[in-house]
């Protein structure tokens, strides 16, 4: 199949051009990264400069960069010392994704259902009732709805703890916290999706052979109307993440996403560049599948026919 | 706009839908799209709230005898009490004075981000769609591509290399945002650019540039606001975000988001939650407000509008 070996090029190539953009981003910062660190003696300046390969251009230093990448390595991190980035993110990324999955699955689980519930009863009291919900929800940003969570289960109610990650039950407050958005928001879709097929003659044609209701929009609407919130699953992805970065903090959870943020006030260059890298590839590849996933899920959109003229 | 198709009010009607019947027929667009929005509560509500936190962000500071950087060591995470409404933080700063303040952060960088990305964007935009072709397919392959990253992750590595601060959190936004408004700008352009009137405009020799600014820009001035008026709410949250993990507006300023950081540190939620809950508050609220206008605006300037109402 042609078109997947052409969408899989220009992921490569996405990966390349962030992969690039983010090492100029990075040489173009004012200061060393060793700035901090004053009164050096010159010896040790010009050691620690060659045991990160800072001596040389920046062509070179782009050229070995990308080289160990293709190995698979990251380079070294500036701030953990002895470490390297690949074994850091390694390490606090499964604690991420546990969360990051735990609330991807909420919001799908929880949203096609709420936006479908909202389709069939649509401009009824529970309809108006539930978008009146989700606009708040859209609106509402992660880290206020994380520390509002806290105060009121952890705080006031005592029921979760209030910080850290030590068994699957504090994941629950995070996966919420980060969920809320994109569950809003994929109810609004799936809603305004469902009302756009519901309409639809051969909706009509189903119920008129007598199928059950919810054999009909399961069998038979679902896969017609899923669509948008397929696609939606990467800038899911992407805002799931973006918010890891901030709830992660605010309940003290070690993660990557926390200790993204903290590589930044360390001014940890490589580990700035690497988890950019991470996340970004993470998406891209996600957006592949994505698009894999739907030409499976519609036939009729074929991307050959669909040459750009 | 909207034009009645009949002549004169048919008879039969009552009075008032034979004036409603009159009216339609002498609206303006701009008109039309305000009796629409004046016609959507929430909407309504949007403005309102808006415009309150405009006036909160004016005259907030003058309201109150304390200077937002007055501190009070008497009065240090004071509950909210007559002599300080929001109460106080914990170096004994009045939280009203400084929530004032953070409305004028939230609203500048509302402004400043969106105009730089309208300007970014609008111009992107409408140079891939009039050039078209191999350009077209460039410039939006970059958009595609930048689509594909986390913009919050640029936005910080970008905060990195400018260092925090105001005028960086303008430009970082600004640099990011206007990917949306780039996409529907070139929709419409390619769009508008095959219509006769402005096959007229080149004929009688008017350049591509003055084209696209006086006869295909203002034709798309619709989409361009409701995009506009969704770019605002989105700035104002990265802003908070980033003053929240310490990126954004640095020391003796504060913006919501700083606040509600400094708030939200788990021994303060014990004692004072308050000193959270009002920048959490703040900070959503600003963000309903602009996200019901700016659907309100959608809705308004659809044309589909009226069918869908039905």
């Amino acid at each position: 199949m042609p078109f997947v070996l052409k969408r899989l090029v220009t992921s490569l190539v996405v990966i390349w051009v962030i992969i690039t953009a983010t090492f100029v981003l990075m040489k173009l910062c004012p200061g060393g990264p060793f700035d901090r660190e004053r009164g050096l003696p010159e010896a040790v300046e010009k050691n620690i400069s060659a045991r990160y390969g800072l001596d040389q251009p920046p062509s070179r230093q782009y050229l070995r960069y990308v080289g160990s990448l293709l190995h698979g390595d990251l380079g070294p991190s500036y701030h953990y010392q002895g470490q390297s980035v690949g074994r850091l993110i390694a390490e606090k990324f499964p604690r991420s994704a546990v969360i990051g999955l735990l609330s991807i699955l909420f919001s799908i689980g929880v949203g096609v259902p709420a936006g479908v519930f909202c389709s069939v009863r649509q401009n009824r009291w529970g309809d108006r009732l539930t978008m009146l919900i989700t606009i708040v929800g859209v609106s509402v940003p992660s880290f206020i709805l994380a520390t509002l969570l806290q105060y009121v289960a952890a705080v006031r109610w005592k029921i979760f703890n209030a910080a850290g990650l030590t068994n699957w039950y504090d994941a629950i407050l995070p996966a919420l916290a980060l969920s809320v958005y994109s569950l809003a928001f994929i109810t609004r879709l799936t809603r305004s999706s469902f009302l756009d097929v519901l309409h639809d003659e051969w909706v009509r044609t189903a119920y008129a052979k007598g199928l059950a209701p919810l054999r009909v929009l399961v069998c038979h609407v679902l896969r017609n109307a899923i669509l948008p919130v397929v696609t939606y699953l990467g800038p899911l992805t992407a805002a799931v993440l973006t918010g890891s970065l901030v709830v992660e903090k605010i309940f003290s959870i070690p993660g990557l996403g926390g200790f993204f943020v903290t590589s930044v006030f360390n001014r940890d260059y490589p580990l700035i560049m690497g988890v950019t890298i991470f996340y970004s590839s993470l998406l891209v590849a996600l957006n592949f599948l994505v698009d894999m996933v739907y030409v499976w899920l519609d036939p009729r959109i074929s991307y050959e026919g669909a040459k750009t003229a | 706009m909207k034009l009645s198709p009949r002549k004169g009010p048919p008879e039969g009607l009552e009075a008032e839908s034979q004036a409603r019947c009159l009216c339609y027929r002498v609206t303006s667009p701009g008109r039309t799209v305000v009796r629409r929005l004046a016609h959507n509560p929430s909407a309504v509500a949007g403005c309102m709230l808006i415009l309150s936190l405009m006036l909160f962000a004016l005259i907030g500071p003058s309201l109150t005898p304390h200077a937002y950087d007055d501190q009070d060591y008497d009065h240090m995470r004071e509950p909210p009490s007559r002599r300080f409404w929001f109460g106080t933080d914990e170096v004994g700063r009045d939280l009203f004075v400084l929530m004032a303040m953070g409305a004028r952060v939230s609203l500048e960088v509302g402004l400043f981000a969106s105009l730089i990305s309208l300007v970014i964007g609008v111009g992107y935009g409408a140079i891939s769609g009039w050039f078209g072709g191999r350009t077209d397919q460039l410039m939006m392959r970059i958009v595609d591509t930048l689509y594909g990253i986390p913009l919050v992750l640029i936005v910080i590595n970008l905060m990195v290399i400018l260092g925090s601060g105001l005028q960086n959190v303008f430009l970082a936004l600004g640099f990011v945002y206007w990917l949306d408004m780039a996409r529907i700008v070139r929709g419409q352009v390619l769009r508008l650019r095959t219509y006769i009137y402005v096959e007229a405009a080149r004929v009688v020799g008017a350049g591509w540039a003055r084209v696209l600014l006086r006869h295909i820009l203002p034709n798309t001035l619709g989409p361009i606001i409701v995009t506009l008026t969704l770019t605002v709410p989105n700035a104002i949250f990265t802003e908070s975000f980033l003053s929240y993990i310490g990126l954004g507006v640095s020391a003796p300023n504060e913006s919501w988001g700083t606040l509600a950081s400094a708030g939200s540190r788990l021994e303060f939620l014990r004692s004072s939650p308050y000193l959270a809950l009002f920048p959490a508050a703040a900070i959503s609220l600003a963000m309903l407000a602009f996200n019901f206008v700016g659907d309100g605006l959608r809705d308004a300037l659809d044309p589909r509008h009226v069918e869908r109402q039905r």
